[in-house]
């Protein structure tokens, strides 16, 4: 089990109070992702689901319990950090053992647990060797293997790949969500990363200056985002908003549109403009072109190749469909 | 970019390296040698280097006129004892300095650091006569306390360093992993900081050693350690090179031991969060 309900918490630093009153509800097998700039709260948001931060009011319910005053190491949740924070003067079987050798197992049955979750992570090599005689990935391996022995009833990750290059952070993100399907359990997931949040979460928590912008899944995010900070923030490249004349003709004091939700043309369309910059991807072409009437180049997402160079004058046609509208307030028009 | 390493400039480096080295050890080797002369050698013009003849004499002279075991079991028990006393202290200091710090902790420790600046003389007069009311003078007790004192902001100073460099989110993954205060300080801190404490130990003990000033005015007989037996061979006995080098020798001979053996523990603290 592993049902986290926040009832009205709060946190502040002295005078500063870094999250306003807050409710979320996480429910149980569920892999939420909170994601945010940074210094919006978020991995203050885990700390104090963790325990590590005391909340400054409010109540915190872990499977039906109040947990609000149970110290960190008796939540029953387990914690990947971003550094890893693995224990440097320990092997790597005493490290993933060390929480069992908490709760008090015995040694069998610490060395078969510590075993099988080994064999999970394909840390069978390694289980002698001291974390510094590890990459990064299989440290962070190792951070999630003493995770998993203590079956707990969530497990809460602080922007754990941040440190691993590019290709080892796609695997990873993988290897995370493949883990997920199997154990079933909770799993809640700190990071700044939209990609990361939009690939593995069920349930996406967008916040900004501890506030929560929108809960839903990555296509609802994406479709219908609440308001012009979750439609700036969710998909790559960036949204478009487009003011003034633009967006009055819609009715709207701004719009939005994504770049793949615009159709390039050499004759015609609803607005024109210059080709700035060109990135080809191959599979993707992504052009910045600087439209008649609007200070900051829209970006435009077309599949495949397309023939326009620098310089070269463009028609755009934003899909209908697709535009969304946003009040003076920046929220969502339906 | 990287600077390229020729090897005609690693021979350079290493012929500097070695000249200054030497430089720095010329004299502790010269004291060393000139204990094996004769007193007629020892101040023969030019000065023999190697070949002269060895001699045990001077260590036997030495050893009729005082009695070295005192002056060594004394300095033992000051220099260990202020150490151990420093460091019972200045671990909790150090501890909630760096892993509960204050908006005060650096004004704390630079005014720790700032008891360093002024000369030992300057407060002689108020601890004398303080030793004096007390009856601490010439009493292991008194130096004791004071080489703990003077030394206090470096073994602070050190250790505060060291526990800085052990990342906060370790003792918090130990929490996360169910261990209570005392196994987190048990298991986790204190493996981590040993090697830290070790070092800050070693170099308070050479430098309580090694320390003269208050222990040459503080002490006449009863307290007096191996800094006290060499400087009763300097002024009265005028000018006995050869004793005198014999009596630093065997002053020296304890702690240059026990530096060579714990030289790498030794570099290792004094280096540490140097390079990261």
């Amino acid at each position: 089990m592993g049902q986290i309900t926040l009832n009205q918490i709060t946190k502040s630093f002295g005078d500063v109070q870094v999250i306003p009153p807050l409710d979320l509800q996480i429910n149980d097998g569920e892999f939420v992702v909170f994601v945010g700039p940074s210094g919006c709260g978020k991995s203050t948001l885990l700390r104090l689901i963790a325990g590590l931060e005391d909340v400054t009011t409010g109540e915190i319910d872990i499977d039906g319990t109040n947990a609000t005053e149970i110290p960190p190491a008796k939540r029953g949740l387990a914690m990947v950090f971003q550094s890893y924070a693995l224990y440097p003067h320990m092997s790597v079987r005493k490290n993933i053992a060390f929480p069992l050798r908490m709760a008090g197992l015995d040694k069998d049955a610490q060395d078969a647990k510590v075993e099988a979750a080994a064999k999970v992570l394909n840390l069978t090599d390694y289980l002698d060797r001291r974390p510094g005689q590890l990459s990064g990935g299989q440290r962070q391996r190792v951070a999630i293997g003493r995770a998993i022995v203590r079956e707990p009833a969530a497990f809460l990750f602080d922007e754990p790949l941040s440190n691993l290059d590019a290709a080892l952070r796609v695997n990873m993100r993988l290897e995370i969500s493949e883990l997920h399907q199997s154990l079933e359990t909770t799993m809640i997931y700190v990071t700044h990363d939209q990609v990361e949040a939009m690939t593995m979460a069920d349930k996406i928590v967008v916040l900004q200056a501890g506030v929560i912008e929108q809960v839903g899944s990555p296509l609802e995010l994406y479709h219908t985002p609440r308001n012009k900070f979750v439609a700036g923030f969710i998909g790559s490249p960036k949204m478009n908003f487009m003011m003034g004349e633009f967006a009055s003709e819609y009715g709207a004091t701004t719009i939005g549109i994504r770049p793949e939700h615009l159709s390039v043309s050499h004759s015609e369309g609803k607005w024109s403009g210059r080709v700035g910059v060109s990135e080809h991807l191959g599979s993707d072409t992504f052009l910045y072109v600087e439209v008649d009437g609007l200070s900051d180049p829209v970006t435009v997402r077309s599949t495949g190749e397309v023939g326009f160079r620098h310089g070269d004058t463009i028609h755009l046609t934003p899909d209908p469909e697709k535009i969304h509208r946003f009040d003076n307030q920046g929220l969502r028009i339906a | 970019m990287a600077r390229a390493v020729t090897p005609r400039r690693k021979t350079i480096n290493t012929i500097a390296a070695w000249a200054v080295g030497l430089l720095i050890f010329f004299p502790i080797l010269w004291t060393i040698l000139t204990s094996f002369k004769t007193e007629a050698q020892a101040i023969s013009d030019p000065p023999v280097f190697l070949f002269f003849d060895w001699t045990l004499e001077n260590y036997a002279v030495v050893q009729e006129r005082s009695d070295y075991m005192r002056y060594l079991w004394n300095s033992v028990i000051i220099a260990g004892g202020s150490t151990l006393l420093g460091i019972v202290i200045g671990v909790p200091a150090a501890w909630s300095m760096a892993f509960v710090p204050s908006k005060r902790t650096k004004d704390i420790l630079m005014w720790m650091l700032s008891t360093k600046m002024l000369p030992a003389v300057g407060v002689l007069y108020p601890i004398y006569l303080l030793f004096i009311k007390l009856g601490l003078l010439d009493t292991r007790v008194g130096l004791t306390l004071v080489l703990m004192l003077i030394n206090l902001p470096i073994i602070i100073w050190m250790l505060y360093t060291y526990f800085k460099e052990i990342p906060g989110e370790i003792l918090e993954a130990a929490r996360m992993d169910g261990a209570t205060l005392k196994e987190e300080i048990l298991y986790i801190l204190t493996p981590m900081a040993v090697p830290g404490i070790a070092s800050t130990l070693l170099l308070n003990i050479i430098l309580a050693w090694n320390e003269a000033f208050w222990t040459l005015n503080l002490t006449a007989a009863k307290a007096a350690p191996l800094t006290a037996f060499i400087a009763s061979y300097s002024s009265p006995e005028g000018l006995f090179y050869a004793k005198l080098s014999a009596a630093s020798t065997m002053a020296i001979a304890p702690i240059l031991i026990l530096g060579w053996f714990s030289q790498k523990q030794l570099v290792r603290g004094l280096t540490f969060g140097a390079v990261k």
